[in-house]
């Protein structure tokens, strides 16, 4: 099936999913993303590559980081962006969600930002807008349901690569709630398309999706053995707004055992680095000697995602 | 067509800036055969201000035809732009449309006291009120063709004629 993110000269369109992107677009992803980190540094934060174009963040979520880092990137783009925050009540049902997007095309969008609870969300705009000829509208996806938050992938490579380089040598742990997680999904995908030889989830039975060794990652339901002589720590937020019923006994017990301390860091690699996509649970996955230890990459990791955030609209939109 | 000693050109233009330049004067080369040029006019002319480089594709005025090219390289203006003299090194100089890019750039640095423009070889062909202060040579180039500078493994400089 033709990959319906790519156009038809195998350039990216919408950013949807890492699932399916070769290796080489995320490379090229990540390496556009480097020149861009130099702008924070310029007296006029900004480039003229979005001039003229306006990109509508489209929330049917909660977020304060992401929709900021988004508005962030499409301003120093020089694009106009226009927030619409659209409450988590009201379930959108697939028709109000066209009907929307219908509307904001009648407003000339280029382009949309979206978050959505329900998976699979962007990926109904993306079809809607290509099969209504609309292909100068880009999508993209900011996180939808559990299934994937691309940006927040990228950014995560990016920050892995700023430190470590190579993707070839690397041992991986992801660590938490892998089950509720979307973006240890994008996560996972990066990873191994990139070529880390070793991906390792680490977390409680009940958090862990029973096939998810299919993604070709080894499952550790102990930290410490887990952790062992790993690069890179990759913790995620327990997400206690998405569980349903009784997957944990509480919070005190998770942190016990699954939370990540010096003691249970000590047996990483000594130049290990500690990610976390936030916002932070401080005492539930990850203790706040190590959230501010020297390991942690956890700001730099924001810094990073408004470059890769910039790349991504900019290759988009010159697709 | 017999194309120019490369590095010869790099000497005299060296040569022909040389009276012209004030003690804070910045050399900004623009990626990539401009970088190597001004890399040569830096060494040649001895100055104290580190060699910025532009990339100038974020500027470029055909990106919404075009997008982005590949391997992208980072700006480094390693200097304090407001104030300072700064002359644009660049290889060929052809419509002027990377030049205008370029100064785009650079004002979003600060306000510098003057730009000037060094290039290695003028082709004619211009589609922008841009002049060089400083020219290596001037030559007559066909459309249809692209004059490109390159290095070879020693790192020597030399142009290249080839269809576009």
């Amino acid at each position: 099936m033709l990959n319906p993110q790519l156009n038809k000269d195998g350039a990216l369109q919408h950013l949807l999913t890492i699932d399916g992107l070769p290796r080489e677009i995320l490379s090229a992803i990540l390496d556009t993303a480097t020149p861009f980190t130099e702008v924070a540094e310029r007296e006029v934060k900004k480039l003229p590559l979005l001039r003229g174009k306006s990109v509508f963040n489209l929330f049917f979520e909660n977020s304060t980081r992401t929709r900021t880092t988004f508005e962030i990137a499409a301003k120093r783009l020089s694009a106009d962006v226009i927030n619409l925050n659209i409450g988590t009540s009201s379930a959108a049902k697939g028709e109000s969600l066209l009907d929307t997007v219908d509307n904001l095309c009648a407003m000339q969008a280029d382009m949309f930002v979206v978050r959505h609870a329900v998976s699979g969300a962007p990926f109904l705009i993306a079809q809607h807008l290509a099969a209504t000829g609309r292909d100068h509208i880009h999508v993209i996806n900011a996180g939808d349901g559990r299934h994937a938050h691309p940006t927040q992938g990228l950014l995560d490579m990016y920050t892995i690569r700023h430190y470590k380089k190579d993707f070839t040598r690397l041992v991986v742990a992801i660590v938490g709630d892998v089950m509720h997680s979307r973006v240890a999904r994008s996560q996972i995908s990066a990873l191994t398309t990139l070529g880390v030889p070793e991906v390792r989830v680490i977390g409680p039975k009940t958090l862990i999706p029973a096939d998810v060794d299919r993604l070709g990652v080894s499952v550790f339901n102990d930290m410490r053995a887990g952790l062992k002589d790993v690069d890179v720590v990759m913790m995620l937020r327990l997400q206690s707004e998405r569980m349903q019923g009784a997957l944990l006994p509480s919070p005190q017990e998770f942190f016990k055992y699954y939370g990540l301390t010096a003691d249970k860091l000590s047996y990483a690699r000594p130049d290990a680095i500690v990610m976390h996509p936030g916002p932070m649970n401080r005492g539930v996955e990850i203790d706040s000697a190590v959230a501010d230890g020297r390991h942690a990459v956890i700001l730099p990791q924001v810094t990073f995602g408004i470059a890769v955030r910039m790349a991504v609209m900019s290759m988009l939109a010159g697709a | 067509m017999p194309l120019p000693d490369a590095e010869r050109l790099c000497a005299a233009l060296a040569d022909s800036l040389r009276p012209g330049l004030h003690p804070n004067t910045a050399l900004v080369g623009i990626h990539t055969g401009g970088v190597w040029v001004a890399e040569r006019l830096h060494a040649a002319l001895g100055l104290k201000t580190p060699l910025g480089s532009l990339d100038v594709s974020f500027y470029r005025d055909d990106f919404s035809r075009s997008g982005l090219h590949a391997q992208l390289k980072s700006s480094d203006m390693p200097f304090e732009v407001e104030d300072r003299p700064i002359v644009i090194v660049d290889d060929v100089l052809y419509t002027g449309r990377t030049i205008r890019a370029a100064m785009n750039e650079i004002f979003d640095y600060g306000r510098p006291a003057r730009i000037d423009l060094a290039v290695l070889v003028d082709r004619g062909g211009r589609e922008l009120p841009i002049c060089p202060r400083w020219t290596g040579q001037t030559l007559q180039i066909e459309p249809g063709k692209n004059l490109q500078l390159e290095r070879n493994e020693a790192g020597v400089l030399a142009l290249r004629l080839i269809d576009a």
